[in-house]
C-alpha cells in the first residue's frame, strides 16, 4: 500500500464517516440499549413505557447505518468490499437481528406478543454483541490482497471478539439505561433504569479494563506500541475514566440528564481512542485512509452535492423531529404505533 | 449447475430483493395516497377522509416496517456476496446509493415517526408537510435505485483505469436515456399496484357489505386512478421496450423467445421456448408482426439468439414468460378499470356484484407484475452484472465459501418465511376488519384509560 497522504476530500469524506458512526452507536445505541433492558423484566408495564420511549426513532436511528454504510461504499468502496466479506457471519447476524427487532414494534402489539418480545431482547442483544464482536476483530487486523479480503469465515472469531461483544452489549444497556432515566415519564420505570446503572457501569469498567489490556498484548505482537507513537491519543482513555465517574455521580444524586450525556461522552472517547490507534489505517494494518479512497471525481461528487447541500438538511430537520418529541415521553405516544394498536397496547395494562 | 457461491449468491440476492421489492412497490403509492387523503381532508374538512387516512396508515405503517427490515439487508448484500462488484464499480454506485441514503432514507424514516405518532403534537400543517416528505423520500428513494440499476443495464458515462470502472460523466451515468424511462415505469408500477390494492379492498368491503361510505370511496378513487394512469404506463413500457432492443438486443431476442435470425421475422404470442434444442414447442406465431414491432417495417431483418455467441446469451424461459405475465396484468388492469368507469357512468358501480368480485381478485395483479417486470430485465441481462463490462461469475466475494450461501440463505428463507407469514397476516387481519374497527377501537381504549386522550391534548397543546 502506497504512502501518499489523503487528499483534502478524502479527509473530509472519512470525518462524515466518523460521524455517522458515532451517531448510529449513540442513536441506535440507547434503542439497542433500552431493548436489551427489555429482557431485564417481566413487568407488562414497564416494558409498554420502554417501548415507547423509543418508538418515534429507532427508525430513524438505524437508518444511520445505511448512511455508514452508503457512505463506505461510496467513498471507500475497498473498505466496504473487504469489511463485508470479513464479517460475513457477523453481517448476517446482525442483519437478523436488525429483522427481528424492527418487525417487534409493530407486531407485538397485534398477537402472539410473547414471540416478539423474545425477539426484541434477542435481536437487541446479537445486534450489539456482533458490533463490539466486530471492533475486536478489526483490533486485531484484518488480511487483504489485491482490495480483496483474504481471510477465513471464522477468522473474527477470538477472544478479544468476544470480549469486546460483550462489552458492548453491557455498553448499549448503559446507555440505554440512561437513555430511560431522561426521557421517561414514569418514576417507577426511571428508579428501575437508576438503580442498574452502577452494576452496569461496573461491568463497563470491568470489560474495557480486559479489553484494553488484551488489545495491548496483541497489538505488541503485531506492531509494538498502542497508540503508535502518538502519546497525545491517552487523552481519551482519561476523558472516558472522567465520564465513567460522572456516570456513578449523577446515577446517586439523581442528576437525571447524567448518566446518558456521561455515557455518550465514554462512548465518544472510547471511539476516538480507537480511531487514533488505528490511523491513518481504515482497514487495520493493511489498507489507509489514502489506498481505500474513491476516485477524485466520485468524491467531489458527493461533496458538492451530499456534504454541502443534504447533510445540514439532515442535521436539521433531524434536530427538529427531536425537538417535536422533546421532554419526557408522553403518555401521547405511549404503547406502540398506530392508534388502534396502541389501544390495544393499552387495554392489556 | 453445481452449487457454487456464484449460483447461491444469485439465489440468496433474487429471494431477498423480491421479498424487498414488494413492500416498496406498495409503500410508494400508500405514502402518495395518504398525503393525498390528508390534503384532501384540509380542504374540504370531510371527516370520511380521515377515516380512510387512519385505516391506511396501520397497513401503511406494517408495510413500511417491512420494507425498512428488507431494505437493510439489502445495503449489505453488495459487499458481501458482490465484493468484487463493490471494489471495481463502488465509485460509481456507492455515490447512487449514498444519496438514496442521504435524500431519501434519512427523510423518510425521520418524518414517518411523526406520520405514525405525531397526529396530536404537531400542527396541522407540519402534519400534513410530514405526509408530503415520507411520500418524497419514497420516490426519491426509487429515483436513485432505478439510477443505479439503470447503470448497470447499460453502462454510459464511466471510464476504466487499471481495471477499475470509475465515473467520467455523473450526468450522463444519473440521467442517461434509459434512466428517464424506466423510472416512471417504475414509479407508475408502484401507483398502479397500490390504486389497485385500494380498488379490491373497497370491492371487498361492498360485498360484505360492511363501511360502505368508506368502501365506495376506496373503489372510485382507486379505480378512477388506474384507468387514467394504465395508458401511461403502457406508453413507458413501449418504450422501455424500444431501449431494450436497442441496447440489450441479446435480452430483446430472449423475450421474443427468437432463436433464429430471421426475415421477415415473426412474433411469438405465446410457446413453450425448448432452450436444449433452440426451438418453440406449441408456438402461437404472428407472422412479420416482430418485424414490424422491432423496426416499424413489414420485411425487416431480425437478429435472434444465434447472433450472440453462447457465453452471452441470457436464458430464455424466464424473461420470455415474466414478460407476458407482465403484459397480462397491464391488460387485467385495462379492462377492470375502464369497465368500472363504464359501469359508474350507467351508475351500477356499487352494485353490480360479479364486477366487485373482478375487482376484489385483481388485488395481487401489480405485484405480479412488478416481480414479472424485475425478473424480465434482471434475467435477461444475465450473464453479466454490468452489462458489457462484468460478468456475474467474477463479481461474487473470493473469499465466499459454498458452506457460507448455503448457510446465509437458509438463514433468510427461514426468517423471511416467519416475519412474512406474520406479516402478511396481520395485515389480512386489518384489511378484513375495515375502519370501522378503527372507532370501536378508540372506544375500547377510553374505559381503560378514560384520560388518555384528553389528558394528551391538554399536555400537548401549549406547545
Ligand atoms: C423502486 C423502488 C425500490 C427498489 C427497486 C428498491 N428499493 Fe429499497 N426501498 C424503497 C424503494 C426501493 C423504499 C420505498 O424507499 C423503501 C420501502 C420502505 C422504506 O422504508 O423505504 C425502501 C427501503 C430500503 C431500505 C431501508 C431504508 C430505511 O431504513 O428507511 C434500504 C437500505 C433499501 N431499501 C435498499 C435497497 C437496495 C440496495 C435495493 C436494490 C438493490 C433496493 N432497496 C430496491
Ligand atoms: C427491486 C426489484 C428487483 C428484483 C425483483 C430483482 C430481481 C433479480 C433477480 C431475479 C436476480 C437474479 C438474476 C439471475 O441471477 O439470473 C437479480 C440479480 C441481481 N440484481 Fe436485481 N432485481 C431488482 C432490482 C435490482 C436493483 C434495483 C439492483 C441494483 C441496485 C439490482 C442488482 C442486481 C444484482 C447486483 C444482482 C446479482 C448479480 C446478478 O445475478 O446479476 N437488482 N435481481
Ligand atoms: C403492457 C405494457 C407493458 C410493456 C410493453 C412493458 C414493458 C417492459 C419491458 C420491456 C421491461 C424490461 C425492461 C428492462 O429490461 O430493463 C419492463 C420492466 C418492468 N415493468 Fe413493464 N411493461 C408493461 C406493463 C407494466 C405494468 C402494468 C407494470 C406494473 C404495474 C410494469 C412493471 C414493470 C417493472 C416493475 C419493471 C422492472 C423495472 C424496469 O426494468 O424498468 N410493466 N416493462
Amino acid at each position: 500500500m502506497s504512502a501518499v497522504e489523503p487528499s483534502e476530500l478524502a479527509l473530509f469524506w472519512v470525518a462524515v464517516i466518523g460521524v455517522a458512526i458515532l451517531a448510529y452507536v449513540i442513536l441506535d445505541g440507547f434503542d439497542l440499549g433500552v431493548g436489551i433492558l427489555f429482557g431485564a423484566t417481566n413487568d407488562a408495564r414497564l416494558r409498554s413505557e420502554m417501548i415507547a420511549s423509543i418508538s418515534p426513532f429507532w427508525d430513524g436511528n438505524e437508518t444511520w447505518l445505511i448512511v455508514v454504510g452508503a457512505s463506505l461504499f461510496a467513498a471507500f468502496p475497498v473498505v466496504y468490499a473487504v469489511f463485508l466479506a470479513a464479517f460475513y457471519i457477523p453481517v448476517l447476524l446482525l442483519l437478523l437481528a436488525l429483522i427481528f427487532r424492527g418487525i417487534a414494534f409493530e407486531f407485538r402489539a397485534r398477537a402472539a406478543r410473547g414471540l416478539w418480545d423474545r425477539g426484541f431482547v434477542l435481536g437487541s442483544v446479537v445486534a450489539a454483541f456482533v458490533q463490539g464482536a466486530a471492533v475486536g476483530a478489526m483490533i486485531r487486523g484484518i488480511p487483504v490482497v489485491n482490495g480483496q479480503y483474504s481471510g477465513g469465515t471464522f477468522d473474527w472469531v477470538a477472544a478479544l471478539s468476544i470480549v469486546c461483544g460483550i462489552g458492548l452489549v453491557l455498553g448499549y444497556a448503559l446507555l440505554g439505561a440512561g437513555w430511560l432515566v431522561l426521557k421517561s415519564e414514569d418514576a417507577q420505570l426511571r428508579d428501575w433504569a437508576r438503580d442498574r446503572i452502577p452494576l452496569l457501569a461496573t461491568a463497563v469498567v470491568g470489560i474495557l479494563v480486559v479489553a484494553t489490556v488484551t488489545a495491548f498484548v496483541d497489538r505488541a505482537r503485531m506492531t509494538g506500541s498502542l497508540f503508535m507513537h502518538r502519546p497525545w491519543g491517552f487523552v481519551f482513555p482519561l476523558i472516558g475514566l472522567i465520564a465513567i465517574v460522572g456516570i456513578f455521580v449523577g446515577a446517586r444524586r439523581r442528576l437525571d440528564s447524567w448518566p446518558f450525556a456521561m455515557t455518550v461522552v465514554l462512548f465518544v472517547a472510547a471511539f476516538l481512542s480507537l480511531a487514533t490507534m488505528f490511523w491513518p489505517y481504515m482497514i487495520p494494518y493493511s489498507v489507509t485512509v489514502a489506498s481505500a479512497a474513491a476516485p477524485q471525481a466520485s468524491l467531489s461528487f458527493l461533496f458538492w452535492g451530499a456534504g454541502l447541500f443534504v447533510l445540514p438538511v439532515i442535521g436539521l430537520y433531524t434536530f427538529v423531529v427531536y425537538w417535536m418529541f422533546r421532554g419526557r415521553q408522553r403518555a401521547g405516544y405511549a404503547a406502540t404505533s398506530g392508534p388502534a394498536s396502541a389501544a390495544k397496547g393499552e387495554r392489556k395494562v | 449447475m453445481e452449487l457454487d457461491p456464484v449460483l447461491l449468491s444469485r439465489l440468496q440476492f433474487a429471494f431477498v430483493i423480491s421479498f424487498h421489492i414488494i413492500f416498496p412497490a406498495f409503500t410508494i403509492g400508500l405514502a402518495a395516497w395518504l398525503t393525498t387523503l390528508e390534503g384532501v381532508r384540509l380542504l374540504t374538512g370531510n371527516h370520511l377522509y380521515r377515516r380512510i387516512f387512519d385505516f391506511w396508515l396501520k397497513i401503511f405503517a406494517l408495510s413500511f416496517g417491512m420494507g425498512v427490515v428488507s431494505g437493510i439487508v439489502m445495503a449489505f448484500q453488495f459487499g458481501t456476496n458482490w465484493s468484487v462488484l463493490a471494489e471495481r464499480t463502488g465509485s460509481i454506485q456507492g455515490p447512487l446509493l449514498g444519496y438514496e441514503a442521504f435524500t431519501a432514507f434519512l427523510l423518510e424514516a425521520t418524518f414517518f415517526g411523526v406520520v405514525l405518532l405525531g397526529r396530536d403534537s404537531v400542527p396541522a400543517w407540519f402534519y400534513f408537510l410530514s405526509c408530503c416528505m415520507v411520500s418524497l423520500g419514497t420516490m426519491l428513494s426509487s429515483f436513485w435505485i432505478l439510477a443505479n440499476n439503470s447503470w448497470m443495464q447499460v453502462p454510459l458515462g464511466h471510464i476504466i483505469v487499471d481495471g477499475r470502472i470509475v465515473p467520467g460523466d455523473w450526468w450522463a451515468i444519473i440521467t442517461g436515456p434509459i434512466m428517464r424511462i424506466r423510472w416512471p415505469h417504475m414509479l407508475l408500477a408502484a401507483f398502479l399496484t397500490t390504486g389497485m390494492c385500494v380498488a379490491a379492498t373497497g370491492a371487498w368491503y361492498l360485498l360484505r357489505g360492511k363501511d360502505v361510505q368508506e368502501a365506495g370511496a376506496m373503489l372510485r378513487w382507486g379505480l378512477g386512478f388506474v384507468a387514467v394512469v394504465i395508458p401511461v404506463q403502457m406508453v413507458f413500457g413501449h418504450l422501455t421496450g424500444i431501449y431494450v432492443l436497442n441496447y440489450q438486443p441479446a435480452k430483446f431476442a430472449a423475450i421474443e423467445a427468437r432463436w433464429k435470425t430471421q426475415q421477415p421475422a415473426s412474433e411469438v404470442l405465446i410457446a413453450i421456448p425448448d432452450p436444449r434444442h433452440e426451438r418453440n414447442l406449441f408456438a402461437l406465431e404472428i407472422p412479420r408482426l416482430g418485424s414490424f414491432i422491432a423496426s416499424g417495417n413489414w420485411d425487416a431483418r431480425e437478429g435472434g439468439l444465434d447472433a450472440f455467441p453462447p457465453e452471452d446469451r441470457p436464458p430464455v424461459i424466464i424473461p420470455f414468460f415474466a414478460f407476458r405475465v407482465m403484459v397480462g396484468m397491464g391488460l387485467i388492469m385495462v379492462a377492470v378499470s375502464w369497465f368500472g368507469a363504464f359501469l359508474r357512468w350507467r351508475g351500477t358501480l356499487e352494485s353490480t356484484r360479479w364486477f366487485l368480485w373482478a375487482t376484489f381478485l385483481s388485488f395481487p395483479s401489480g405485484f405480479i407484475a412488478v416481480l414479472a417486470g424485475w425478473f424480465t430485465a434482471e434475467v435477461g441481462r444475465q450473464p453479466w452484472v454490468v452489462y458489457g463490462l462484468l460478468r456475474t461469475k467474477d463479481a461474487v466475494t473470493p473469499s465466499l465459501k459454498t458452506g457460507d450461501v448455503l448457510l446465509s440463505l437458509a438463514c433468510y428463507v427461514v426468517v423471511y418465511s416467519i416475519i412474512y407469514a406474520f406479516g402478511l397476516y396481520y395485515i389480512y387481519r386489518l384489511l378484513r376488519d375495515g375502519p370501522a374497527q378503527d372507532v370501536s377501537d378508540r372506544t375500547k381504549m377510553t374505559p381503560a384509560r378514560p384520560l388518555a386522550v384528553a389528558v394528551q391534548a391538554t399536555k400537548e397543546a401549549p406547545q
